[in-house]
């Protein structure tokens, strides 16, 4: 019972916590650059302004993904709050990912095209990272289940330094935060224009930005899990962790699709894989 | 609600500008003028933007060009003509390739003169042309109405 107050709990709040995060970011961002920065509800604006506009759609089934893309994401961040597999969790949020590329693919353009390629290429470099996280938790605490991970008494965080850290690296890419916004440059007026959402505008866009708050609230979830014997010491971790990518996203440029890769796999194979090593050998479990 | 004046996203189109004026454009997203306060952002993207923002002349090579970004951006949207060259054609516009301001070629709704012009006058162009996005809306909001009937 309780598991389905917190979905639904989920579907009403995380759009507004998601939108509340983007406008730090956006005042954050702006006092490191020494600016005063957009109102702090300036992404509810952004969104609003969109669902105003003209729908100018050139292949009507661009559309159809995105609304799959919401869809998805919102029941992959339903079902990680309710407290389910968290294995399906990821295989649903993956999928999400797939449909926002079928919807650039499915947009006659060069620039849209070239994001989804890039945008395969991120889900590529953060995938074994986001695996490994999945079991190493479950090493750890002995479930797959969310609601187990979330409760359990186990610090995770002392058993896996190595994977929460991994973690954190494909974070920036997940969150498209500079050095890896290879996919969708944050400021259009570059090299790809918009990437991956080049072609949609109006309300379609407006869906993109929702499912992106979704999809922020389901990651920085994620992080809870390391420190589920501890809740205050949680949220001031992903307080924390968010202003550290921010300040990566302020601190670097863009780097290439190569470079995603190798940090991805990079961290994956050392971080990850080392740390699940040594947890498997030494410590017995639950 | 209207949401369009506080999130207005513009174009920079540099029509054969002497990039004066452009200069003067990014000056306005600087720290000092910092425009992204009124939820300004420059997009790059004509279909994400609201606020077609030009600069230079028009000549007959982007004529065309001009055109298809302006009708690639989604209504309800604005344009402003930024400097001398932009709303008249300035001291080229006798030349043999010059098709003249940019009102030539599309609607312009707010003209901002100066050679090169500055960073405050343009910031006041763009606030100028937010009533006008505004009023579009409503007569767009009125004939989608009608059709609706």
């Amino acid at each position: 019972m309780t598991s389905i107050i917190t979905a639904i709990a989920f579907v009403i709040l995380a759009p507004i916590l998601g939108g509340l995060v983007a406008g730090i970011d956006r005042k954050v961002t702006a006092r490191m650059q020494g600016r005063v920065g957009p109102p702090l509800l300036q992404p509810f604006y952004d969104v609003a302004k969109l669902f105003e506009k003209e729908d100018v759609t050139v292949t009507p089934s661009q559309n159809l993904y995105i609304i799959a893309y919401l869809v998805f994401m919102v029941v992959s961040g339903a079902y990680f709050f309710a407290g389910g597999d968290f294995l399906l969790v990821i295989f649903a949020f993956t999928l999400a990912h797939v449909f926002i590329v079928l919807g650039a693919y499915a947009a006659y353009s060069p620039y849209s095209y070239i994001g989804a390629e890039r945008e395969l290429i991120t889900l590529m470099a953060y995938e074994p990272m986001v695996i490994f996280t999945a079991v190493g938790l479950y090493l750890v605490t002995g479930s797959f289940y969310i609601s187990e991970i979330a409760t359990s008494t186990v610090p995770a965080i002392l058993y896996l330094p190595g994977v929460f850290l991994g973690f954190l690296t494909i974070l920036t890419i997940k969150l498209r935060k500079s050095p890896f916004d290879i996919s969708t440059s944050h400021h259009a007026h570059q090299e790809l224009v918009k990437g991956l959402t080049t072609e949609f505008a109006g309300p379609v866009l407006g869906k993109v930005e929702i499912a992106h708050w979704y999809e922020n609230v389901v990651l920085l979830g994620m992080i809870y899990l390391f420190f589920g014997f501890n809740p205050v010491l949680a949220i001031v971790v992903i307080a924390l962790a968010y202003f550290l990518e921010i300040f990566i996203d302020n601190t670097f440029s863009r780097m290439k699709w190569q470079w995603t890769m190798k940090s991805g796999w990079g961290v994956a194979a050392t971080l990850g894989f080392l740390n699940l090593v040594i947890v498997y050998y030494f410590y017995v479990g639950v | 609600m209207a949401y369009l004046k506080k999130s207005p996203w513009l174009l920079h189109y540099d029509a054969s500008s002497c990039n004066g004026c452009d200069i003067e454009v990014l000056a306005c997203l600087t720290p000092l003028y910092d425009v992204e306060r009124f939820g300004i952002i420059n997009t790059g993207n004509p279909k994400h933007a609201d606020v077609f923002l030009i600069t230079g002349g028009i000549n007959e090579i982007n004529r065309e060009v001009v055109k298809n970004t302006y009708e690639q951006i989604p209504d309800p949207k604005v344009v402003v003509a930024v400097g001398i060259c932009a709303c008249s054609g300035g001291v080229f516009r006798e030349c043999y390739n010059m098709a003249g301001g940019v009102d030539q070629v599309i609607p312009v709704d707010v003209y901002v003169p100066g050679c090169a012009a500055r960073p405050e006058s343009i910031i006041d162009g763009v606030v100028k042309a937010l009533g006008i996005l505004e009023e579009k809306r409503t007569a767009m909001k009125e004939k989608e109405k009608q059709h609706g009937n």
